[in-house]
């Protein structure tokens, strides 16, 4: 069905009567009904479809204003902003007549996580139909009101205006409105050519708060009598809780309660020194056994490569190879990064009339209630996890974890609520770590072109979070009296893929085959970090374009442009290169280079390709990056200054894990706990970063915020073999790796 | 015990040990969100604060050293409800991500301005070197320095 309300401000008569027939239809058959007939009920787009009631998007208040809720937490990614802007476009509100309720599993819809640069497609799509179809409603109310026909109405900022110059309200008809009604989805959303606030640079609502010492964040919550909590982590994964003593810490001044339940131990305090301090003397005072040994460093890869494994082979494309071709090969490394938050976890939690009230910055309300549940042995009902956003978290880092502690800890505190923010050595030593990797690429050249492609990627799961497997997926669950284990971990299929994600390559091979080696023992606890495997694969196949592309003497951007027949991937690549004032045969400096690194993320989501230049000091082996370009095309585009700050973001915090990043340990543990022993990227040592975006209003608009992390590894690493004449395979690109390589 | 300290210019009575880091007392006993917990161990800057005027690590400041000090917080940079011009600069620039480095940013910044006033985009990235930022906001963060010494000191 066409769009019965265009957007304008005229709205025909035949649209109105269209689209009130699709909504009378839907009225007239209960869809509890029609499903208890055993038809399906019809297919919604984007979050709808598994949250169809409209009064669960969308309310609209006696005073003129919209009450919006989304299952998507804001995360420091600006979601809640671009979210209210698709809403306010819809529903023709002013953006501050619009309230947003986010993440709270009373209040909102459930969409699961907020993770994959999914929150635009899928809680945007849902408002934006939504809208578009309450804004319908809206106006049919109205016509009826003003006794004047649909095309004679305008609509502007919540105002419905006749042709005689009355106006009614949209509080006004809220008397008449009935919202708990499946959606239709029939409504079609305004045409992007009549957009007033989507695709507008609005500036963010949360930033105020963030700098003035507003309340912003999950760590700001202050609650009346609410105290303060201290966890005590074992020394090693594994490690059992031996003896404690608890009777002098809990006689500390301010100590309220020491909870034990198995190798679970954590303070509560009036006050939260106190609870530090009490912290430090349980730890001085236990004694565990010992855990399992954990891998050596250099061993790493081995190990992942030689545990058991599910192989998947996807991408296949069949032809025949010519036997004249020259073949290369060439095996990658990814180490495990952190997701290293400035803040580290944090979440408060009320225990009080067998109700259980979390406060949380986790990625989904929803998963983490189920995951609580089974930890704590409550109904689930019984149960309210509510976002706050936290620090940054870059993927499943120690927000859910922290939620079932402050839980924990809250069931000692006789009803108090207890705050409860980890120690920078528990989120740096217990968060789940982005996955190694051992990337393997195998290439057949015929002439100048790849007539064969063979991949290989060994990894373990980038998705251990609440719901994504039976067992329990949160932290002090393994270690209680009665201990829960994990479920076995899965990874996400394709086309998205986990481990796997943006190995099967873009370009047009004649025949290739990607093989998935999914390792499903840890040695190390990890989970999903930011674009799960595309990171190293974009890393790897884009490394390996580059070498394949210097055994043909070919330029690095002439030779993909050889090998993609994808136009809107073309288009990246082409702007990219007329930003960057790339030269096809550009020989490189003395230590000075430039590369590119290109992909469509998931293969499903926005278009990314950057040009990064580096700069060597032989001397030391450091690596500097003075300058970054990207292209970017996400389609339509809802917020441009949001996007580019999510764009510079991700490349600046790509460039970090490319230079420096990587988790430590030895066979006796993680050794990883401050910033002097995980250094990131800082202020002198980022580039300038140059954005520019392709804006496609017709397209619908893709996920991004993770959509350049790939391209730009892929860019920094083809640029320091430019540099230096050297491949470098293997991350982090540190000195004195680099200042090996060199001689 | 009991300590008095001098928190934008307002003089008060805190029932803290004198050991206790300053972070705690102002965002518990004082309720001032602005000072972040980020290591307690001065290596991120998320907690930074001004003692007369220098940047200073409140995580790893016992309160007990800073009580004839003056301790200006995030909060006190505002003048009678107007924003101080490192505050607007930062909206005007959409100068956060999560924003939890933010508080560090601005304060630091404060002290680089209050000594520098016309600072190069090298001063401020120099200035800024001890404070971390993990989203990846650093160059809207130098920007926003820029900006602010632009429109003038307030």
């Amino acid at each position: 069905m066409n769009a019965p309300f265009k957007n304008g401000t005229k709205v025909s008569r035949r649209a109105v009567n269209a689209g009130l027939g699709a909504l009378l239809v839907s009225f007239a058959l209960d869809p509890q009904n029609v499903l208890a007939q055993g038809q399906q009920a019809p297919r919604l787009p984007g979050s709808l479809g598994t949250n169809r009631k409209l009064d669960a998007w969308i309310r609209i208040n006696a005073d003129g204003t919209a009450t919006v809720s989304t299952g998507k937490v804001e995360l420091g990614q600006g979601i809640l902003t671009a979210l209210r802007q698709i809403a306010a476009e819809e529903l023709d509100l002013p953006l501050g007549r619009i309230t947003m309720i986010s993440g709270d599993t009373e209040r909102t819809p459930d969409e699961g996580q907020t993770a994959g640069s999914q929150s635009i497609e899928n809680s945007g799509t849902a408002l934006r139909m939504a809208g578009a179809e309450v804004r319908g409603m809206l106006i049919e109310l109205a016509v009826q009101r003003l006794g004047a026909r649909a095309d004679q109405v305008n609509v502007a900022d919540g105002v419905v205006t006749g042709p005689d110059g009355r106006k009614v309200g949209y509080g006004e008809l809220v008397a008449g409105l009935d919202l708990h009604r499946d959606a239709t989805a029939q409504v079609a959303p305004k045409a992007p050519a009549a957009h007033k606030i989507v695709g507008k640079p609005i500036q963010r609502f949360d930033i105020p708060a963030k700098v003035t010492g507003g309340a912003a964040y999950v760590q700001d919550l202050r609650l009346p009598g609410m105290l303060h909590g201290r966890i005590v982590r074992p020394p090693v994964y594994g490690a059992k809780l031996e003896s404690v003593e608890t009777a002098a810490v809990k006689a500390m001044h301010g100590v309220v309660a020491v909870v034990r339940d198995g190798s679970f131990l954590g303070v509560v305090a009036e006050r939260e020194e106190q609870a530090i301090k009490a912290r430090e003397a349980l730890i001085k005072s236990a004694t565990w056994t010992p855990g399992p040994e954990l891998p050596e460093r250099d061993k790493i890869f081995e190990v992942i490569k030689s545990l058991p494994s599910k192989d998947a082979t996807i991408g296949v494309k069949q032809a025949p190879v010519p036997p004249s071709a020259r073949t290369l090969e060439a095996v990658y490394t990814k180490p495990y990064m952190a997701h290293a938050s400035i803040g580290p976890s944090c979440a408060v939690a009320e225990f009080k009339d067998n109700k259980m009230t979390v406060w949380t910055h986790t990625q989904g309300v929803f998963p983490l209630r189920g995951e609580l549940s089974k930890a704590l042995k409550m109904p689930a009902p019984a149960i309210r996890c509510i976002h706050v956003e936290g620090s940054g978290c870059y993927g499943h880092n120690g927000a859910d974890d922290v939620a079932l502690d402050a839980a924990l800890l809250a069931r000692g505190a006789a009803g108090r609520p207890v705050r409860l923010q980890w120690m920078r050595d528990d989120e740096f030593k217990w968060e789940p770590y982005g996955p190694a990797m051992v990337m393997r690429a195998k290439a057949s050249l015929d002439g100048d072109k790849i007539a064969d492609w063979e991949y290989e990627l060994w990894s373990n799961s980038h998705s251990t979070r609440p719901a994504s497997t039976n067992g329990a997926n949160v932290l002090a669950a393994w270690y209680l009296a009665e201990p829960q284990r994990m479920g076995p971990p899965t990874s996400p299929p394709q086309p998205a893929g986990g481990g796997d994600r943006n190995s099967i390559p873009l370009y047009d091979f004649p025949s290739q085959r990607v093989i998935h080696h999914f390792v499903q023992d840890m040695p190390i606890r990890v989970s999903a970090l930011r674009t799960l495997g595309a990171y190293a694969n974009i890393f790897a196949l884009e490394s390996f374009m580059d070498e394949l592309a210097a055994e043909v003497k070919a330029d690095p951007v002439a030779f993909r442009l050889a090998h993609l027949k994808d136009p809107r991937g073309r288009a990246v690549i082409e702007k990219v290169a007329a930003m960057s004032n790339w030269k096809a045969g550009q020989t490189a400096g003395s230590l000075k280079g430039r590369g590119i690194g290109f992909s469509k993320y998931k293969n499903l989501a926005c278009y990314v390709a950057v040009v990064a230049d580096v700069e060597v000091d032989r001397a030391s082996g450091n690596v500097r990056v003075p300058r970054v370009w990207a292209a970017v095309d996400s389609g339509l585009v809802i917020n441009p200054n949001g996007l580019v700050n999510q764009m510079e973001g991700g490349i600046i915090q790509s460039i970090s894990w490319t230079l420096k990043e990587e988790v430590q340990f030895d066979k006796n543990g993680i050794l990883t706990h401050d910033w002097q022993g995980y250094p990131i990227l800082t202020m002198p040592e980022v580039p300038k970063v140059e954005v520019e975006l392709i804006n496609r209003p017709t397209e619908r608009p893709l996920g991004s915020g993770e959509g350049s992390q790939g391209p730009a590894v892929a860019a920094v690493a083809n640029a320091l073999a430019h540099a230096t004449g050297k491949r470098f395979r293997d991350l982090p690109l540190v000195p004195d790796r680099v200042k090996a390589a060199l001689g | 015990m009991a300590v008095s300290l001098k928190v934008n210019g307002q003089t008060r009575r805190v029932p803290a040990e004198p050991d206790t880091p300053l972070l705690y007392v102002l965002r518990n006993d004082l309720e001032l969100n602005g000072a972040k917990f980020g290591c307690g161990l001065s290596q991120c800057g998320a907690c930074t604060v001004l003692v007369d005027g220098v940047a200073t690590r409140s995580c790893v400041t016992p309160v007990g050293q800073v009580t004839r000090a003056n301790i200006t917080t995030i909060e006190g940079l505002a003048v009678n409800g107007k924003l101080h011009a490192l505050q607007q600069a930062f909206i005007d620039e959409q100068a956060a991500q999560c924003g939890y480095c933010i508080n560090g940013m601005i304060m630091t910044a404060k002290e680089l301005l209050d000594r520098t006033p016309k600072p190069t985009e090298a001063d401020v990235r120099s200035a800024l070197a001890g404070n971390l930022c993990r989203c990846g906001t650093h160059n809207r963060i130098v920007r926003a320095v820029l900006r602010a010494a632009q429109v003038g000191r307030t």
